[in-house]
Order: structure tokens, then C-alpha cells, then sequence
């Protein structure tokens, strides 16, 4: 079967791991170039030895190549905002795992049907997108009023980006809360904490629900999403509840990464690539049964 | 507030505020105890929002330096522009020990909007003096006006609080502080350690009224300090008054060094967990006491009190297993 030809833009930690899972998983689509700006990466050096192609020129290699159809941005906001207008008109779909937000918050279990058409696509927060799938299924059942998430991440796996904006995170992810999730006001706390060995990535969530006497179909329904949850981020696990609690629902939900290059405590960067790739798996499945000429079959 | 499960109204604090500005205080932090955006399910829902503690504290204060609390993580940027803009003159950032680094954007913010930035790494009973010595210097470097070595859990002992104030003290270019927790009873000790090592802000609380045994007793400081000859500007009988007269009428139970408050201590865990453990106990029928030495174990930090449903649940799960096992032994 054809597959789509894709990049990844940016060989750090997420762009490494990004790449480790396509080379497992990928259905629809393959790895065809790592791109960076620094010489002597040691992401470019792995892309190497695992058989693709590499450049140094950034942004620029992955526009001149038109078999590229993908795009995965695993760099900054920044840059994100100032490639975005030049992959659509290149007519690449980017899959944007930085905060710049120019497409839509895409949280596949729960709004990626809604938005496969669309040429960028935004992976929220790694506590966006393990939070916002239970408020989801919450709010489902009974409407939320107000939902609240704390992600406690291990300090080894917040990375200097996410340390330098840490208010990016909170507030994209409340934002998340409401206009993915459903909840009517949302807030979002982080943890970090430096034990060792490091803590799993953990997720707690809060949802204050107009009909508390459904605790019954929210477990259901809670239950039901974090199955599909763990169809593309198998690491994911629903750790307590969902229990009630005065007006409050409560779970937790646990995020163990898959190791296939960071290690099994940064769920949180594990989440993120796995949604990614999920995400660009679906869109690609769209394009390749879409467009004849894409299939190979003319 | 935390001793008062942050229940204290806009009323209250202006009251409070008022009775310390005329003892002669310096600074008077309000609002919830997790600081700005602190009221939540997590940390407990506050009486008032932040901008109404402000507006009501701002009022009776006109020399008397408001300040605002601030734990990068739950507080944001948009928080200090609010502080800013209701008159809060100084700001108090916060983070685990080993994390200053999450604060850098806040301490240059809170400068921009013309604040004094004091930062504080907490629980620093966790780290080696050398990783504090370490995180101190990052938020010297960032541009704080004071750092301050903060014992959250009330786990330090006196040498230890004095070892790390002198290192710190040693390793930066602004003044050192030290906020002290009384869960061993040793609030005051502790305190005194710190300014015999070198520290020249403290902080304490009427009736030492804080999480779990609570804090420094102000108005013990006054006296003491009075009697080592360091000059405070407090006024000791008003700062008495203000502690006996409107203080203690507004607490919902006394601060006492209670078995909870010692333990908290002795396991080494953020003082604001113990109420919230004593409701998990409650809820679970289980000994908070037990709640308490587990989160010390996992080594948490500050603001996971969503961990103590956690262990509370797995205990509660593993007793009625047991139970379950020794009913079928029967």
C-alpha cells in the first residue's frame, strides 16, 4: 500500500521519538526527512543511521521537496507561526506539536472527524491531550460546569521550552478544557517534580457536573474513551475514579511513555509525538483514499 | 489561609491587614494560600477572589508594603498584571527547590511592572544545600530582590536551616529570608538560626496562624527579637493585640502542634497537605497520620494534594482486600 511521504522539522527529544514511532507504526504514512539548523545534532546523526534523508537547511529542504506531504513541526511557537503560511501554500499539511496554535486544538479521541480536512492541526498540550478526552466523556453524559486538570509531569521530562513559558501551558490547556472538552470554565495546573526515579506522567481531573447522580454512565462513558484514547497512546490508563465527590467527579489518569527513544517516564513528550502521528495517520488515510492519483493505482 | 481553609472574607483580611499596618509590619502577603489562582478544587476554593482581597487589604494600608503569592504553574503572568494593577507593591514567587528555573518569565515580569520580586524555594528540607545554593543563584540571576530559603514541610532543624541560609547568603548579590513552618516546634528556633546565619527578612503570622502547625508566631518574633536587641519597627502591644484580639476570633481551631501538624513535619510534607489528608482519612477510614508519612515516601512537593485521594483510596482498596483475606481465612 502507498503510503504519504513526510518530514519531521526540528531533531530534538520530540522530533527523535517522533521519528521512532513512525518507523514502528506508520500505516499511511513514512518518514522520508529529518530537518534541523544545527550541524552535528545528534537527532540528524540517528535520522542518518536509520536510513533518511537529512538537511541542514530547515524549513527550506522540506518546501522544495514536493513528494513531502506531511510536515511534523517539532520546534518553537515562533517558528511555527512563520513556516505555517508557507507549508499551506506548498500544500503540506502540518501537524504542529508546538503551542503557536495557528490551526486547531486536536484532540483525535475527541474532535479529529471534525477537522481532517484541514491543512494544520494543533496538538494542544501533552496535559491537554490527556485531560481533555475524560472532561469530554464527562461532559457527554452531563454537562460540565467546570472542569480543572493537574498534570504532574517528572522534572527530567519538562524539557527548557516548557520551563521558559510555563504559563503556556496552563493556559492552552484551560482554553483546551472549554473549547475541546466541553467544559463551560476551565483551569489547568502543572507540577513538576524532581524524584527519582522519575514519577509517571499523572493527570488529574476535576469536573463539577450538573447531574452527579450519572456517576454510573460517567464511568462508562469515561471508561469507553480511555480505551480509544489508548487505541493510539497505549501508555494510557485510567489510574483512579471516575469517583464522586461532593459536586466533583474525580479521576486520574496515567500516562506511561512507550520508550521508543525517551524513557518510559516522559509520558508526557510520549503522548504528544503518539498523538501526532495519530493524527497525521487519519488525515493521510483521508488523502490517500480521497485523491485517486494518491492511491498509486493510475 | 490555609489554616482557615482559605474561608477568610475580603472583611477579614482588611481587619487583619489594618491591625498589623498599625503594629509596624513591613509587608503583609494576602490571599489563598496557593497563591493566586490558587482557589480550585485542587488547593480549596477561596471566600473571595484575588482581586477582592486585594481592593479590601489595598484600602486600610498606606505604608505598609501588599504583597501577593505567586507558584509559577498554578498563578500565571496574567495574575501579576492583576496584582499589579490593584496595588500589590511586591510579589512572592515560588517554586519547589529544584525548579526556579520555572519562575525566570514571572521574577521579569513582576520587575517590568515595577514589583519587588522575592523568590521562594520551597521545600528546602528536599535538597542538599549545594542544589539550593544552586537554585538560588538562578533566581538571583533572573533579577530577584530577595531570595528565601523556605522550610514548606517544618522538616528543617535549626544547623540545617543555618548551613543552607549561610551558603545562600555566601552565593548571591540580594538579601536572604527565611519562612519557617512549626511542625517540629521550632518556628521561632528555626527562625533565629536563620538571622544568626546571616538572613534579614523572616516572615511570620499572627497567632502563627498557617498550614498545618502554622507558622512563625509574629508577635513572638516582636518580643523576641525586641529582647536580642534587633530593631523591627513593630509595636509589640499592638502586634499582640492584633494576634489576640483579631486573629485568634477568626480561627477555626487553635494552632497547635497536634499530631498531625508533627507528623507532617517529621515525614517531610507540604504543610497545606495535612487539612486535606485529615478529610481524605475521614472519607476513607483511614489514619491521616499514615496518609501523610506515604506522601513523604513518594517524595512530594508542593500543590500534589490530588495524590492524597490517591493514597487514600489505594490504602482504603488494600485494607478491605486484607479484610477480604482474612475473612476467607476464617
Amino acid at each position: 500500500m502507498r503510503k504519504l511521504k513526510s518530514a519531521i522539522l526540528g531533531p530534538g527529544n520530540i522530533g527523535m521519538d517522533l521519528m521512532y514511532k513512525i518507523m514502528s507504526r506508520g500505516k499511511n504514512i513514512e518518514l522520508k526527512l529529518v530537518s534541523g539548523i544545527v550541524a552535528g545534532s545528534r537527532g540528524l546523526a540517528l535520522a542518518r543511521e536509520n536510513g533518511f534523508e537529512t538537511s541542514l537547511d530547515g524549513v527550506e529542504s522540506i518546501l522544495a521537496d514536493p513528494e513531502i506531504r506531511v510536515v511534523f513541526e517539532c520546534t518553537s511557537a515562533k517558528a511555527h507561526l512563520a513556516n505555517a503560511p508557507r507549508y499551506e501554500e506548498a500544500g503540506k499539511v502540518a501537524i504542529d506539536l508546538t503551542p503557536a496554535a495557528v490551526g486547531p486544538y486536536v484532540v483525535p479521541a475527541v474532535n479529529l472527524e471534525q477537522h481532517v480536512g484541514g491543512v494544520n492541526f494543533n496538538m494542544v498540550t501533552c496535559g491537554g491531550q490527556a485531560t481533555v478526552p475524560v472532561v469530554a466523556a464527562v461532559n457527554a453524559v452531563t454537562p460540565v460546569e467546570y472542569a480543572e486538570i493537574v498534570a504532574t509531569l517528572s522534572s527530567k521530562s519538562a524539557g527548557p521550552g516548557t520551563r521558559a513559558n510555563i504559563d503556556e501551558f496552563t493556559e492552552t490547556t484551560a482554553d483546551a478544557v472549554v473549547s475541546v472538552g466541553g467544559a463551560k470554565k476551565g483551569k489547568a495546573v502543572i507540577i513538576l517534580n524532581p524524584a527519582e526515579p522519575p514519577l509517571l506522567m499523572r493527570n488529574t481531573v476535576y469536573c463539577k457536573v450538573q447531574n452527579p447522580e450519572r456517576i454510573a454512565r460517567i464511568s462508562a462513558q469515561v471508561g469507553l474513551m480511555v480505551e480509544k484514547v489508548k487505541q493510539y497512546v497505549p501508555g494510557y490508563r485510567l489510574r483512579l475514579g471516575p469517583e464522586l465527590d461532593g459536586d466533583r467527579v474525580i479521576m486520574m489518569v496515567e500516562v506511561e511513555g512507550e520508550g521508543s527513544y525517551l524513557p518510559k517516564y516522559s509520558g508526557n513528550l510520549d503522548i504528544i509525538t503518539a498523538t501526532a502521528l495519530a493524527t497525521a495517520e487519519e488525515v493521510a488515510a483521508r488523502i490517500l483514499h480521497s485523491c485517486p492519483q494518491n492511491r498509486g493505482e493510475w | 489561609m490555609h489554616a482557615v481553609s482559605h474561608r477568610f472574607t475580603p472583611d477579614d483580611m482588611a481587619v487583619i491587614a489594618a491591625a498589623l499596618a498599625v503594629a509596624g509590619l513591613d509587608t503583609i502577603e494576602v490571599g489563598h494560600g496557593d497563591g493566586m489562582g490558587g482557589s480550585s478544587y485542587q488547593y480549596g476554593f477561596a471566600a473571595a477572589t484575588d482581586v477582592e482581597y486585594l481592593r479590601a487589604v489595598k484600602s486600610v494600608l498606606t505604608k505598609t508594603k501588599l504583597a501577593v503569592l505567586l507558584l509559577p504553574g498554578i498563578g500565571t503572568h496574567r495574575d501579576l498584571e492583576k496584582a499589579a494593577k490593584y496595588g500589590a507593591d511586591t510579589v512572592r514567587i515560588a517554586t519547589h527547590v529544584t525548579e526556579a528555573d520555572i519562575a525566570a518569565q514571572h521574577v521579569q515580569i513582576a520587575k517590568s511592572l515595577g514589583m519587588e520580586a522575592i523568590c521562594f524555594l520551597m521545600m528546602a528540607h528536599m535538597a542538599p544545600t549545594a542544589k539550593v545554593v544552586e537554585q538560588a543563584r538562578l533566581f538571583d540571576s533572573y533579577g530577584a530582590d530577595v531570595v528565601y530559603v523556605t522550610d514548606s514541610a517544618g522538616a528543617l532543624l535549626p544547623h540545617q536551616v543555618g548551613e543552607r541560609i549561610a551558603a545562600v547568603k555566601e552565593a548571591v548579590s540580594v538579601p536572604v529570608g527565611f519562612h519557617a513552618h512549626n511542625n517540629l516546634g521550632l518556628a521561632v528556633g528555626n527562625t533565629l538560626a536563620a538571622v544568626a546565619a546571616g538572613a534579614s527578612s523572616v516572615d511570620g503570622c499572627l497567632c502563627g496562624l498557617g498550614a498545618a502547625a502554622g507558622n512563625a508566631q509574629t508577635e513572638i518574633l516582636a518580643a523576641v527579637f525586641d529582647r536580642m536587641g534587633i530593631h523591627t519597627g513593630i509595636d509589640l502591644y499592638k502586634v499582640m493585640d492584633a494576634a489576640e484580639d483579631v486573629v485568634q476570633p477568626r480561627m477555626h481551631r487553635p494552632q497547635i502542634v497536634g499530631k498531625l501538624g508533627l507528623t507532617t513535619g517529621w515525614a517531610g510534607v507540604y504543610g497545606s497537605f495535612m487539612l486535606h489528608a485529615t478529610r481524605a482519612g475521614d472519607k476513607y477510614g483511614i489514619d491521616p497520620r499514615d496518609i501523610l508519612v506515604e506522601l513523604g515516601r513518594l517524595k512530594t512537593v508542593g500543590g500534589q494534594e490530588d495524590l492524597i485521594i490517591d493514597v487514600a483510596s489505594r490504602f482504603a482498596r488494600e485494607a478491605g482486600d486484607s479484610g477480604k483475606h482474612l475473612l476467607q481465612r476464617i
